[in-house]
Parts: structure tokens; C-alpha cells; sequence
């Protein structure tokens, strides 16, 4: 029983995509919460979301689209049999992840340091729908970063598969779906931007 | 299987384009965001997250040459997403 | 080559390696299956156990046998080990693991690995749902469905529940998706989408479910716990939250969940009555699309859990008139099965008394079902004995008895060795005596105004609850004769055939117990699955 007799790609990215819709129907939970909480405090929630740095939140936007572009590339490139510029792609990916936390912690660190943040005792005396922002941001946000954590970790370990020689020209489902992973975590941000950072 | 290794290899040009046109739209919708339209604002700043949205999908993602199937399977999990969020509405805008 | 060869064609309980390693280390779906089959069932006999002594307390007002507070920890964990850890991954994991790829002239799943990693997951979350009976401060009271804002404040381990129920969604979720890929992907090329088994198109409904519902309850459960945790409060009146969008996104996962627990059943039992009256399913294509019908709006209807919660009344208006839709398929599916028996050639074998019991609850389950789906009357018996009576005739009397159906029907086919038919017989009858006991009772106290989750009641409620306690007493004893009767004819009944039934299916072509890869031979769809004619008992 060779293992290529078991061997079904397309298969394997049904089961990706599948996987994937529950990660937005996951997030969908919380958008929900983000419409409810929007049309009963519209003024409050909206002042908060004014509070956000934007400037950050669209250079972020703009690692994050780049870190997909690398990894889209990094898939051609294993396709037409260039692992070397896949491997140089992935690293890219994975900086560019790293930047989005770093960022991301920036951000998150001044809005605590103003004693914003779950329980905290400046987001205690704001009104409600301000409160209320904060909390679903946290959540919303904290949740998207686990996410580009669990990605980069998956990219990390194809890079290492990459080098082993078990990702290749004519085997690279893994690759195909740690990659289509990473662009949910990029679709799912496309989104957050402008609900949290733009559009209040 | 024969169509397990059928490969659509896209190429970098276009993926450069893709991601071209995705910076060009962040750009657009921070400008327009900038700008006071009122309700517009939402409804705008929406419709340019799902344009670059439908990007990604379509071809960072590869759905566009994916079997049918694997588009029909999305627009019914996006569905389920729309009904959650629209029957949550029936009560909360009627309250 | 030649040992190899051999051994692919031993059958799936003999291969060469033994001892436990070889069993919660399989990827084979079959072995799987089993280690859902024991681990599940376990978990049902404590629940059982627990449901006997809430029954108990319940036998005279006031205090019986236990305190409040444990009262409220008893029925919690009732809930949650039946609905999270029995009926939810009863009969899609246990008989969808060992069936599907057999009646889909496949090899196995599509993620052999991944299947086995929902079992871990079962049952890593079933550890932690038993680890939160000890330790902090006590078990938690909060109900199955951990409403806020009681469950955020409460010192119980609530936490530790909710993060159980959570890593079973998971594993429910890994389960769902395996499904649905290898249904689309490994069926037999000989095989048409309608000529699949129509138990397969309910795995099919369900596993779509699973995949889109379950991820809500993740969420919800995930923000309960951090509202314990970290003071977050998004269901929080004080801090801009909402307690009423719990009881929405719950629900949006938990009203679809009931659907998860019953359309497998509908699926067995559209599988049995056929090979019971030799007869064509009637209005195949009929009863796929009610099962889908059912998948869809099922996800529709959550509302009317919330008829009495203060919700608008246009939302209490759409989600009672959808209730009442959901009524359509449902029937679709009984009058189906009763056209199917008619004029057919009956045999009441034990797994046919099992559905044509299943028939009977389920339609009761369903009619008292539309007296809650019409607000009017809902508000009346909210909260009543008359809703858990009610739920225990669908998901008990319909899931469970399909459970029961599908184990004395494929057990055979599983094990090669038959039960003792006069024993199940019998047992069947005590069973499906106190299951109507028990559960008509509470229906009349409910009725009557007893509420549920209550640990005292009026005196007037004494003589029904009496009742219902002596029928769980009947109805245990019949579940007990059940299982030790399944169990023995499992493990030391008469060696049967690979046909025993004469069923139409693809798993009776192979032998019984299957081997390793299910069938020697790459296996041809030559008739439909409810085509009988020239099928022999063998």
C-alpha cells in the first residue's frame, strides 16, 4: 500500500476550505456582536472607534496584504519548481507576520498604558457604548492575532518541510494549504480595518 | 484521481497586479474615510473591503480556478453568515 | 508482499497487532468508530446515572436524597454529558465513522489522522467536563446552556465546562469536515449521488451543520469565559453588552445542534424500514430534500427559545411561523416512512421495533413540539416540565431510539455475531414502556405548571413525579438488558452471515466483520440501496 494510492489534493484542500469557513462563521460570532453593539450605541461606539489609530492600523493593513503577496508568490514558485524563491517568499511572509504583531503590540501597549482595556479603570468611567468597543476590539483583535500566530506557525513549518525536500514541485498540498490559511487570517483583516479603524 | 495534480500556477505578474490593486484599494478606502459622507461612509468603506476581499478569494486564494463546487461551498457558508447576522437583526431593530 | 497481502484481508478486529496501542492509535475508521462506541455509551450510562438521581430527588417535595446546590450541579452535568458527549457525537461518530466509507465503497475517510484527532478531542473534552466536578468551588449549576448573566458570576467551574464543551465543538467541527470531504471525494465512481444511502445524505446535511453552527457556540463559550476571567462583558448590561445576544448566538449553534442529533437518526431509520418491509424507500428523492430542507431551516428558528426573553415580538413573529415550517420536512420524512410499510412485507426484528418506535416519539416529540412553537401557548408552559418532556421524546425518543435502532442493526455487520433477539425484544419493550412513563408524566405536570430545574415543588405535583421516577426505574432496567444483551451477542453470540437482514447497501457486501480495507475487491454498484429484488439472506 504505497501512500500516493491515498493521495488526494484537491481532496485535501475541500477539507482546507471547509476547515476555513468554520474560522469565519468563528469570527462571524463576534461581527455579529460588532453590528448589534453598532446599531443600539451608534454615537458612543463610534467616538471610541475614533480613538484608534488609523495610521497604524492602514500600515498594518499594508504588511499584512504584502505578507499575502509573498506567500502567493512562495506557492508559484514551488509550483514552477524555484524552492529557493519560495523559501525567500515564506521568510518574507514570516517577517512581515512578525512586523503585524509588533505593531499590533504597539498599539495594544499605548491603549493600555491609558488604562483602556477590559476591566480597566479608565474604560470604567467611559459610557457604555465606548466600553463596549473596547471590549469587542480586544477580543476581535486578540483573536485575529492568535490567528497570524497559529499561520505563521504553519508557515514555519512548511519552510522546514521546504528544506527537508517533503514540500516540492510535485507534492505541495501543504504548502497550498498552510498558505490559503494565511490568506483567511489576510481576508478576515481586510474586514476589521475599516469596521474598527476606518468606517466610525 | 486524475484531476488531483491538475496545478493552475499563477503567475508572478499577476499575483504583482493582484496586490497592486489591493494597495491601491486601502488606499482609496482611507481617503474616502477621511472625507464626511455620513451613512455613505459605512456602506462605502463596506463595499471596498469586500472588493478586496473577492481579490484575495479569487485569486490569492485560487477560487477562481478551483472547481465550481469550492465557490458554491463558500457562498453558502457566507449565506450562513448573512442569515446569522440579519435574523439577529429581526429582534434587535424591532426591540 | 504475501503477509501484507493477507493481511489486508484478515478483518478489521484481528489484525496482527494487539494490546490497546493498536486501538487509540488506529486510523482506521472502523476501530475509530468502536472507540467512539465505547467511549460515547460510557458517557451515556453517567449520564443515565445522573438522570436517575435527579428522578429520585424529585420523588417527593422537598429534599430527597441530595441538597440544592448539588441538585442544580446534577442537572447541569446531565445536560452537558448527554447533550455534548452523547447525543451530538452519538450516531454520527460512532455508526457515521464505521459506516460511511462502507457504504460509500470506500477505503476510509479522507483524513484517516484527522479522524483520529476528533477522538482525542472527544475525549480531552470529556476529561475536562469530568474534571470540572472537582476542585474550585463545586460543579457547575448553571443548566447545559450557561446563560448569562448567572454563568458569569457564579463561583463554580463553570469555566472548565465551557472550555469541555468547546474542545468537543472542535472535535465535532474536524468530524463534520471529514465527512463532507469524503463524501464529495472518495464515494465509489460507480455510485451517483442518488443512489447513495439516504443515511449518508443525512450525515451529509449534518456535517454541513456542524461545520457552519458549531463554530458560533466556540465563540460564545470563549466570551463567557473571558467575561469570568478578564471582566470583558460584552454580555453585560453595564458595559454596553447585551445578555439577550448570549441567548441569540447560543442558540444560532444550539437550535441547529438539535438538528445535528436527529437528522442521523432520520437517516437510520430511513436505512431499516426499508430492508423490513422488502419494500423500495418511498420517495427517495423526497426525503433528500427534506433532509436537507430540515439542515437549512433548522439554522432559521433559534429564536423560539426565546419567546419568553423579552425579545422583539416581529422576531417572536418570523421565528414562530419558521418553526412551523420546519414541521413540513419533518412530516415529509414520516409519512414516507409509513408509505414505505404500506402493503410491505413486515418483519418486526428488534432494529425495526426500535424505528417503528422512534416513529411513534418522534411524532409525539414533534407535535408538542408545535403547542412551544406558537408563542401563545409557549408562555403558558415555558420553562415546564412539559419543554423537558418534550425535548426527551425528540432527542431521547427519537436520537436515542435510532441510536438503539442502528446499534441492534449493524452490530452484526460490525462484530459478525448476533444477539439474542427475544432478549432485545423484551428489553425493547421495558424500554419503550418506561420511555412513555417517564416522559408522558412530565408532560402532564408540565402541563399542570411543575417548572423545570426546580429542586422542591407544590404538593399537588407529587403523584405525577412519582410516576415519572417509577418509569425511569423501568425505563433504566430495560437499557441495562439492552446493552448487556448488545454487549454479549458482540463479544460471544452466534456467527452470522455477511447479509443477515438482507439489506441492499454496500457494507452487507462485504464480510462481516469487514476486512482491513473494507472489501477485497473494488466493490460495483449493481443496484440502488432499496432494491431488493433477488437480495438473499446470507
Amino acid at each position: 500500500m504505497s501512500v500516493d494510492a491515498h493521495r488526494d489534493d484537491t481532496g485535501a484542500r475541500m477539507g482546507m476550505w471547509l476547515f476555513l469557513f468554520s474560522e469565519l462563521l468563528l469570527f462571524g460570532g463576534l461581527f455579529v456582536l460588532y453590528a448589534v453593539t453598532l446599531s443600539t450605541h451608534g454615537e458612543a461606539f463610534a467616538a471610541a472607534g475614533r480613538e484608534l489609530n488609523w495610521v497604524l492600523g492602514t500600515i498594518n493593513t499594508l504588511v499584512l496584504l504584502t505578507s499575502s503577496l509573498t506567500a502567493a508568490i512562495a506557492l508559484s514558485a514551488v509550483q514552477k519548481g524555484n524552492s529557493a524563491l519560495a523559501l525567500r517568499c515564506l521568510w518574507g511572509t514570516l517577517a512581515l507576520a512578525l512586523c503585524f504583531l509588533v505593531i499590533k503590540y504597539v498599539e495594544w501597549s499605548s491603549k493600555i498604558h491609558h488604562g483602556l482595556y477590559p476591566g480597566g479603570a479608565q474604560l470604567a468611567e467611559r459610557p457604555e457604548g465606548q466600553m463596549a468597543f473596547f471590549n469587542l476590539y480586544y477580543v476581535t483583535t486578540g483573536l485575529h492575532g492568535l490567528h497570524v500566530l497559529i499561520g505563521g506557525a504553519l508557515l514555519g513549518w512548511v519552510v522546514l518541510k521546504i528544506r527537508q525536500g517533503g514540500v516540492h514541485r510535485s507534492n505541495f498540498v501543504l504548502l497550498e494549504n498552510s498558505v490559503l490559511y494565511w490568506h483567511l487570517v489576510d481576508l478576515i483583516w481586510i474586514f476589521i480595518f475599516p469596521l474598527y479603524y476606518l468606517m466610525l | 484521481m486524475n484531476d488531483t495534480n491538475s496545478q493552475h500556477i499563477l503567475s508572478y505578474a499577476l499575483l504583482l497586479r493582484v496586490w497592486a490593486a489591493l494597495l491601491a484599494l486601502t488606499v482609496v478606502t482611507v481617503g474616502i474615510s477621511r472625507i464626511d459622507l455620513g451613512a455613505l461612509n459605512i456602506w462605502a468603506a463596506l463595499a471596498i473591503a469586500c472588493s478586496k476581499g473577492t481579490l484575495v478569494l479569487l485569486f490569492f486564494m485560487h477560487l477562481k480556478y478551483e472547481s465550481r463546487l469550492f465557490a458554491w461551498m463558500f457562498l453558502a457558508a457566507l449565506c450562513t453568515l448573512c442569515i446569522f447576522i440579519g435574523f439577529t437583526f429581526l429582534d434587535v431593530l424591532y426591540r | 508482499m504475501n503477509s501484507a497481502q493477507s493481511e489486508v484481508n484478515t478483518n478489521f478486529l484481528q489484525t496482527p497487532r494487539k494490546g490497546l496501542g493498536s486501538w487509540i492509535f488506529s486510523t482506521d475508521h472502523k476501530r475509530i468508530g468502536i472507540l467512539y462506541l465505547c467511549s460515547v455509551l460510557s458517557f451515556f450510562l453517567v449520564g443515565i446515572a445522573l438522570g436517575l438521581a435527579l428522578r429520585l430527588e424529585l420523588f417527593s417535595p422537598g429534599p430527597t436524597i441530595v441538597s440544592a446546590q448539588t441538585y442544580n450541579s446534577l442537572f447541569t452535568l446531565h445536560g452537558v454529558i448527554m447533550i455534548f458527549l452523547f447525543i451530538i457525537p452519538g450516531i454520527p461518530a460512532i455508526l457515521g465513522n464505521i459506516l460511511l466509507p462502507l457504504q460509500l465503497g470506500a477505503k476510509d475517510v479522507s483524513f484517516p489522522r484527522l479522524n483520529l484527532l476528533s477522538w482525542w478531542l472527544y475525549m480531552t473534552g470529556a476529561a475536562l467536563a469530568l474534571l470540572s466536578l472537582f476542585g474550585g468551588s463545586g460543579p457547575p449549576d448553571t443548566g447545559w446552556t450557561f446563560y448569562v448573566p448567572f454563568s458569569a458570576i457564579t463561583t463554580t467551574n463553570v469555566s472548565l465546562a465551557a472550555t469541555a464543551a468547546f474542545v468537543l465543538g472542535f472535535s465535532s467541527i474536524l468530524t463534520g469536515l471529514n465527512f463532507l470531504t469524503t463524501i464529495h471525494r472518495l464515494r465509489t465512481p460507480y455510485m451517483s449521488w442518488t443512489q447513495m444511502p439516504l443515511f449518508i445524505w443525512s450525515l451529509y446535511a449534518t456535517a454541513w451543520v456542524q461545520v457552519l453552527a458549531t463554530p458560533i457556540l466556540g465563540i460564545t463559550l470563549l466570551l463567557v469565559v473571558l467575561e469570568r476571567s478578564l471582566g470583558l462583558g460584552l454580555f453585560d448590561p453595564g458595559k454596553g453588552g447585551d445578555p439577550l445576544l448570549f441567548q441569540h448566538l447560543f442558540w444560532i449553534y444550539s437550535h441547529p445542534a438539535v438538528y445535528i442529533m436527529i437528522l442521523p437518526g432520520m437517516g437510520v431509520i430511513s436505512e431499516i424500514i426499508p430492508v423490513f418491509t422488502r419494500k423500495h424507500i418511498f420517495g427517495y428523492k423526497a426525503i433528500v430534500f427534506s433532509t436537507l430542507a430540515i439542515a437549512f431551516a433548522g439554522s432559521l428558528v433559534w429564536g423560539h427559545h426565546m419567546f419568553a426573553s423579552g425579545m422583539s415580538d416581529t422576531a417572536v413573529f418570523v421565528f414562530s411561523l419558521l418553526t412551523f415550517i420546519v414541521a413540513i420536512p419533518s412530516a415529509i420524512k414520516v409519512f414516507n416512512w409509513v408509505a414505505t410499510m404500506y402493503k410491505g412485507s413486515v418483519t418486526l426484528a428488534p432494529p425495526m421495533l426500535f424505528a417503528l418506535s422512534f416513529i411513534f416519539l418522534f411524532s409525539v416529540g414533534g407535535l408538542t413540539g408545535l403547542v412551544l412553537g406558537a408563542p401563545g401557548p409557549d408562555i403558558h408552559v415555558h420553562d415546564t416540565h412539559f419543554v423537558v418532556g418534550h425535548f426527551h421524546y425528540t432527542m431521547f425518543g427519537g436520537t436515542g431510539f435510532a441510536l438503539f435502532a442502528a446499534l441492534h442493526f449493524w452490530l452484526p455487520k460490525v462484530f459478525g455475531r448476533m444477539y439474542n433477539h427475544r432478549v432485545a425484544t423484551g428489553a425493547w419493550l421495558i424500554l419503550f414502556t418506561g420511555f412513555n412513563i417517564l416522559y408522558g408524566s412530565m408532560m402532564i405536570v408540565g402541563m399542570q405548571g411543575m417548572p423545570r430545574r426546580y429542586y422542591d415543588y407544590l404538593p399537588e405535583f407529587t403523584l405525577g413525579n412519582q410516576i415519572a421516577t417509577a418509569g425511569s426505574w423501568l425505563l433504566a432496567v430495560g437499557i441495562l438488558l439492552m446493552f448487556g444483551n448488545l454487549l454479549r451477542g458482540c463479544l460471544r453470540g452466534e456467527p452470522v452471515g455477511d447479509n443477515p437482514w438482507g439489506a441492499a447497501t454496500l457494507e452487507w457486501t462485504t464480510s462481516s466483520p469487514p476486512p482491513l480495507e473494507n472489501f477485497i475487491d473494488e466493490p460495483e454498484v449493481t443496484r440502488g440501496p432499496y432494491d431488493f429484488k433477488g437480495v438473499n439472506i446470507s
